[in-house]
């Protein structure tokens, strides 16, 4: 073998290497990709369209969830009780939380019958590590707007916030958590949680 | 020297990891709220969820939709006209050329032609002309029947009242019946997401509360809210 081939081979092969580990992901891209895969499959599956809150839960989990950073949205909505919370009860408090926004997600997906994302211009330096990705659910009627916090975890983004209609979900949990830590403690509301996650999935 | 560097990084590293505090709440008549909320949440399930879940049964959806469409229809005149009074000349153009159209081709307001043709709604009301103009939301006010409030809001809502598709018409009668079918149909569009709130969350008073003076912030900067808050609430109790 030449050193020509031997030097090309060697280039091919870190280049497949290159190709393999993924160009780095842009945060708006990576919203509008999932955005797009959601909607596509609700729109398009005739058991969700009937309504199996089920199906739309488990796409969610399957096509969302291994994009948010529940640890630090659990973490934010906790706030400074989280640090005195023993790791158990931050596993749980975590668990339970992302059963809630699965359900919440999920839900807010059964209201979609004909509706396309829009992605807003994104507002970002190329350096930032936290940006906003701004996207419209349009359909009949006003658009629906439904923003996202991500933040840059290596070669990728992880949401970790999550705004509809002008309502930012952490900052909204963050009172009902402090209220209900105040009163009945973090285990009371892990038990609350896992009770309302309970009755929830009955109905 | 140094013991003071240490101390002052070691500060410095613990308000950088500090998790905030959830921001204070301007909710000085809470007790009153809740009570409010409490008896509307009663006439609500005993009155207008059973009125709005019988129209939506027996109410064919294309009816429901022109309904929907004729309300909305009137409403825009009316955001048209406050987006004017905010100075927002583009947005008010939208809206009006939005009810001409959907006025002449859409047979009156029934049908939504006007989206369809890309022409957006963008609802705003005479409470998001007074936050426009500067004046802060105020405390949290719940009102019976009508719901969730600002004292800004409030103040703002009898003009917005006044404009209502019953001035169309003398009639008593009709008058009544227009307003009653307004508030069903506006209910029976909010059933699916009353279900969704139901389910997640923990306190639905102040879970309420603080979505809707969210929106409502949000509403006033059209969805471009600045990070910091626009008027200070008095200190939490």
């Amino acid at each position: 073998m030449s050193l020509k081939s031997v030097f090309a081979s060697l280039m091919f092969i870190a280049a497949a290497a290159a190709q393999a580990q993924g160009a780095p992901v842009a945060p708006d891209a990576l919203i509008r990709q999932v955005s797009t895969e959601v909607i596509d499959t609700v729109k398009s599956d005739k058991a969700i369209q009937a309504g199996d809150l089920s199906r739309i839960i488990a796409l969610v989990d399957a096509k969302v969830m291994p994009h948010v950073n529940f640890q630090r949205m659990t973490a934010s909505a906790v706030g400074r009780n989280w640090r005195s919370a023993t790791p158990e009860q931050q596993k749980k408090l975590q668990d339970e939380f992302k059963t809630l926004l699965v359900r919440t997600y999920a839900g807010a997906l059964t209201q979609v019958k004909d509706q396309t994302v829009q992605l807003k211009p994104l507002r970002a330096g190329a350096d930032d590590p936290e940006v906003v990705v701004r996207t419209e659910i349009k359909g009949r009627g006003e658009p629906i707007q439904l923003d996202y916090r991500l933040e840059k975890v290596g070669a990728g983004w992880k949401i970790y916030d999550v705004n509809v209609l002008g309502v930012w979900l952490v900052e909204q949990y963050k009172n009902q958590f402090a209220q209900d830590i105040g009163t009945i403690g973090i285990d009371g509301l892990i038990g609350k949680l896992a009770e309302r996650n309970r009755t929830a999935s009955k109905s | 020297m140094k013991p003071l560097i240490l101390a002052a990084s070691l500060a410095l590293a613990g308000v950088a990891h500090a998790q905030s505090d959830p921001k204070p709440v301007n909710d000085p008549f809470e007790g009153y709220n809740r009570a409010m909320f409490k008896f509307n949440e009663g006439l609500d399930a005993a009155l207008l969820t059973p009125l709005a879940k019988g129209y939506q049964a027996v109410v064919p959806e294309l009816a429901r939709t022109g309904v929907s469409n004729v309300f909305g229809n009137f409403g825009d005149v009316w955001s048209a006209l406050n987006q004017l009074l905010q100075a927002k000349g583009q947005a008010s153009a939208t809206m009006t050329f939005r009810v001409l159209t959907n006025t002449l081709f859409g047979i009156g307001g029934l049908f939504d032609v006007a989206s369809d043709l890309g022409m957006e709604r963008q609802s705003e009301d005479f409470g998001q002309t007074l936050g426009r103009w500067g004046a802060p939301p105020g405390p949290y006010v719940v009102w019976p029947l009508l719901g969730p409030s600002t004292l800004r809001d409030t103040i703002a809502r009898p003009l917005d009242l006044t404009w209502s598709p019953t001035i169309l018409t003398n009639d008593r009668a009709t008058q009544y019946s227009l307003t009653a079918l307004q508030l069903i149909d506006t209910r029976a569009s909010l059933l699916g997401a009353s279900r969704v709130v139901e389910g997640i969350a923990l306190d639905k008073y102040s879970f309420i509360r603080d979505a809707y003076l969210a929106r409502r912030r949000n509403q006033v900067y059209d969805g471009d809210p600045p990070e910091e808050p626009d008027d200070k609430p008095p200190p939490a109790r």
